[in-house]
């Protein structure tokens, strides 16, 4: 079981009156691709919203938070935090602050 | 006597403003889409209550949305929009090739014979179909593989394509217009494309009579006389009789030839309507005065029309999807303006009157007239 985050405007697109959704992810090691897709499998309006496509990769103005740290730059591969993984942390998907 | 619908596109979501023939009290509904920007929505001929929205952030992208209901309430349609084939290359504003990339779908245009069939017009400019009611979408990429579009260039607000003008008596003409390239038509609908810009004339360019490169606005046309074709270009006001064959300035006596919409009344088909701005650098009207001109005689002879507008200290701008008509037996012209507000004119313009002043600020005006 896996906490997301979702920006407000990906709330409402989705739908969620709960900042927060719970997703369960596919088994072996957690990642944020795999967060990602069971995101978009469970909410396909939010397709190409965050990750762009055609690349697969983050949108410009959206970041990836989680346990303090920013998780944005990091492969999309790699093992999430274990306190992710384990549904005590949630992963926050968050739009920049961007504009002054 | 019928009743109308006007659709209004905005920086920070959509509205949809409702009103009986009389055009005189509204109804304000809104915001769709809060916080997003709406560049246009727009219904179906066929079914009014079909609406199509394009939604986006700069943050999250584009969606677009549809609506069974008149706008009551939307769902998400695919904004998956891949280009077919090579994607090529265009010149970047430092002329320097650049990769076709889609940012954001600018205009959507229903289909004139079926609800499910709708073309979105988008930047970097192409032009896409979908005969699902938006649940996929396809390019029609003859026009991006035209043999020039590697020599297109965005404009200031990027290389869009804007305009899409379909024919009721001839469903494989389709015309497209895009900043800056030009104008377009293809004959077999949309699977070839020919450049229409023959008389366009840009001093802004090396060549100024080239064959494409030209900032074309706008352009507008009745139904009824598809072969008159009526442009707002960056520099003037042009028409062609021969559905863009070729093009004559019938700026006449306009106090500027620049401005963004163009439109044409319903039951007259030489009766237009542009909105002067003072210049390419300002982008407002003359001395505060917000004006729209109409001509008559289908360009040259313009005359002023500002009763009940703004004439002192207004310095907004109306881009170039934000004007339309109704079909009424006195035909309406709405247009909406950067300052947020949405204007009518219930005679054919004549007198004018504000429906709404404060909205964020206007990208789209469409109307429906309904039963």
């Amino acid at each position: 079981m896996i906490r997301v985050v979702l920006p407000y405007h990906l709330r409402n697109l989705a739908g969620c009156r709960d900042k927060e959704v719970v997703l369960q992810v596919a088994g072996g090691v957690v990642t944020q691709r795999k967060i990602l897709d069971a995101l978009e499998a469970r909410f396909p309006q939010l397709g190409g919203t965050v990750r762009d496509y055609g690349s697969g990769c983050r949108r410009p103005l959206v970041r990836f938070f989680g346990c303090g740290r920013d998780l944005s730059l990091e492969s999309p591969d790699a093992p999430v935090p274990e306190t992710i993984a384990q549904g005590k942390e949630p992963y926050r998907i968050v739009g920049s602050v961007a504009g002054g | 006597m019928g009743t109308v619908r006007v659709l209004v596109g905005t920086r920070k979501g959509a509205f949809i403003l409702s009103s009986d023939g009389a055009r005189k009290d509204w109804d304000i509904d809104g915001p769709h889409f809060g916080g997003w920007e709406v560049y246009h929505l727009k219904g179906s001929s066929v079914d009014p209550d079909r609406l199509y929205a394009a939604q986006g952030t700069g943050w999250f992208g584009q969606l677009v949305q549809k609506s069974d209901d008149g706008g009551k309430s939307w769902d998400p349609v695919s904004n998956e929009f891949t280009f077919e084939g090579e994607v090529g290359t265009h010149l970047d504003f430092d002329d320097n090739p650049r990769p076709w990339a889609f940012n954001r779908v600018w205009h959507l245009e229903p289909s004139l014979s079926d609800p499910e069939t709708v073309y979105a017009g988008v930047e970097d400019a192409a032009l896409f179909r979908s005969t699902d009611g938006g649940r996929s979408w396809h390019e029609l990429a003859g026009l991006r593989n035209h043999p020039s579009s590697s020599g297109w260039h965005p404009g200031a607000g990027g290389l869009c394509l804007h305009t899409i003008l379909l024919d009721k008596g001839d469903p494989n003409r389709i015309i497209v217009a895009i900043s800056v390239a030009g104008a377009f038509r293809s004959l077999d609908g949309g699977a070839s494309w020919q450049a229409i810009n023959k008389g366009l004339h840009s001093d802004y360019m090396p060549e100024p009579e080239a064959e494409v490169g030209h900032c074309v606005h706008r352009i507008a046309m009745h139904p009824s006389h598809p072969d008159a074709l009526f442009m707002q270009s960056h520099r003037n006001i042009m028409r062609s009789d021969n559905g863009g064959d070729s093009w004559v300035n019938v700026s006449g006596n306009l106090p500027s030839d620049f401005g963004f919409p163009i439109g044409v009344h319903a039951h007259e088909p030489e009766t237009i309507y542009v909105v002067p701005m003072k210049g390419d650098s300002e982008h407002y009207p003359d001395e505060g005065h917000l004006r729209v001109y109409r001509s008559r005689t289908g360009g040259n002879e313009w005359e002023p029309l500002s009763s009940g507008l703004p004439q002192k200290d207004c310095y907004v701008n109306v881009l170039r999807d934000a004007m339309d008509v109704d079909t009424l037996d006195d035909c309406g012209i709405y247009f909406g303006t950067s300052g947020g507000a949405v204007y009518v004119s219930p005679d054919g313009g004549d007198h004018w009157r504000s429906i709404v002043e404060n909205l964020p600020p206007v990208m789209s005006v469409e109307v429906q007239t309904l039963p």
